[in-house]
């Protein structure tokens, strides 16, 4: 009985994250969640020659930290679960080339972190995996250069505007106790309410994440209140509030312990628009952050529900909208069996 | 009250919840950017031709040239997107946009190469300007020169 509900896994086996490891860009490092992150840059280089370069060191780091903290290594890996926003999910790719771990590209936009974190946790499951690595990683200037204009050129501040998280999170899974367990997952469908905006994507992904969490709890039949935090990716303060209300049409309230990573990682003052997107953004903000929290305790159980606008800059000129999605996954603070 | 929750009128509905776009504050800003740019162009131009004692529309080349040097520079070293944010049309509009453009996709474009990168994408966003106005100029020049000839 591994489906439960329309869209539900709930996995038989306790699944655990052993490790993770992030890494982010200077901006990043300036925001309120710093002391989270196990390694900043000071320079959105990197030390590397281009964006492209540098964001494979930003995922490339972040794995060696989080099989560190594991004690494992490359070897002892099964699967590798990764993606990025690039074309061709090039990062993970060529990332994946250097470590040598049977290897599955995924791309769900910015929901591609909850995405990975759900199959890694489903093939544990399913026995076809012991240990898992699920990463991913987002490059300001190169998703930037990919999907809008050149990183110095001017233009005016647009408010609903996202800003792409400079970083890359990554978690090693495996039944291996440990003090998080991965407990249920629910994959999104794809939702597409007519919004061609790529300036404002917390407006157009919205409907999506609210679509996620109303299944969710159709499904499990939990209520918003056992959950001490319902994240989303990067609705951002545009598309939050949107958010809550459309739950709230369905009577669903989740305004009490909804939080927005792309909120939770900058500051209100630093210049990011609306708040941060991008698939770093959930991931860190989830591996750093509220991993941490459900180490220490203090929070006992959060459903992470990371949001992706599969947008095209091609199609989009062709005057199509912005397809969503939202996948979601519940950690929960295993107490203290520690590893 | 409207609900949201209706797939069809979502663009429609979803705009009572967007911030509200300060236009005055930005027409103000555009204007008061925009217009020291050109205080400091027309003070070139002033100076090329009184201390350097230049002809009006050399002058004007020079001041041209001058202020997409300056724009160009600080667009390499960072500066210029920033003072973007702030400025909004008022810096997008006058020469020094036009440079920054062509500069910063040359900057982007560096790791591709000389050729297949700077060169295939200087012209990336500036291009369009370029067209729209070898057209329109040629639309207009024609207009100019049948009313001329009208007039005589």
């Amino acid at each position: 009985m591994g489906k439960i509900g329309k869209q539900t896994w709930r996995f038989e086996k306790p699944i655990y994250i052993n490790a993770t490891g992030t890494t982010v860009g200077p901006l990043e490092s300036q925001g309120p969640l710093k002391d989270s992150f196990d390694k900043w840059f000071d320079k959105l280089h990197c030390d590397e020659k281009n964006w492209e370069a540098a964001e494979r060191k930003l995922l490339q780091e972040a794995i060696t930290i989080c099989l560190n903290k594991g004690n494992q290594t490359t070897k002892n890996i099964d699967i590798f679960l990764a993606g990025d926003l690039l074309n061709q999910t090039v990062t993970s790719n060529f990332v994946a080339r250097e470590i040598q771990i049977p290897f599955l590209g995924l791309f769900g936009a910015c929901s591609t972190s909850m995405e990975s974190l759900a199959l890694g946790a489903q093939l544990i499951d399913s026995g076809y995996a012991q240990t898992a690595l699920c990463g991913v990683s987002s490059h300001n200037g190169a998703a930037e250069r990919q999907f809008r204009y050149p990183t110095e050129y001017g233009g005016p501040t647009v408010k609903t505007k996202t800003f792409t998280v400079t970083g890359a999170g990554v978690a090693l899974l495996s039944q291996k106790t440990s003090h998080v367990i991965v407990k249920e997952a629910i994959i999104g469908k794809v939702v597409d309410w007519g919004i061609g905006d790529p300036n404002n994507m917390g407006t157009a992904m919205a409907p999506a994440a609210a679509d996620t969490i109303y299944t969710f709890f159709q499904d499990t039949g939990y209520n918003p209140q056992d959950f001490d935090m319902i994240v989303t990716g990067d609705l951002s303060s545009v598309g939050s509030p949107i958010l809550k209300q459309l739950l709230s049409e369905k009577k669903l309230d989740i305004s009490k312990n909804h939080h927005d990573c792309g909120l939770m990682i900058y500051r209100p003052n630093q210049p990011v628009s609306a708040g941060g997107s991008g698939c770093a953004c959930s991931a860190v903000v989830t591996y750093g952050h509220l991993v941490k929290q459900l180490t220490k305790g203090t929070i006992k159980r959060v459903l992470v529900v990371a949001t992706g606008a599969l947008l095209n800059p091609t199609v989009i000129m062709q005057k199509e909208t912005i397809p969503c999605i939202a996948h979601g996954v519940v950690l929960e603070a295993a107490g203290g069996q520690n590893s | 009250m409207v609900k949201l929750n209706d797939p069809k009128n979502y663009s429609k509905n979803m705009k009572s919840y967007q911030p509200s776009v300060p236009y005055f504050m930005n027409c103000l800003k555009a204007f008061l950017f925009g217009g020291a740019i050109c205080v400091i162009g027309q003070s070139l131009q002033e100076m090329y031709i009184h201390s350097f004692h230049f002809t009006k529309d050399n002058a004007g080349n020079l001041t041209s040239a001058t202020l997409i040097l300056i724009s160009a520079l600080l667009t390499g070293f960072g500066v210029y997107d920033k003072f973007a944010r702030y400025a909004g049309a008022g810096s997008l509009v006058p020469v020094t946009g036009f440079a920054n453009s062509i500069t910063s996709a040359g900057l982007e474009s560096k790791s591709e190469g000389i050729v297949l990168g700077i060169a295939t994408n200087l012209f990336k966003l500036a291009g369009a300007v370029i067209v729209f106005g070898v057209v329109s100029a040629t639309v207009f020049g024609t207009i100019r020169l049948f009313i001329e000839h009208l007039l005589k």
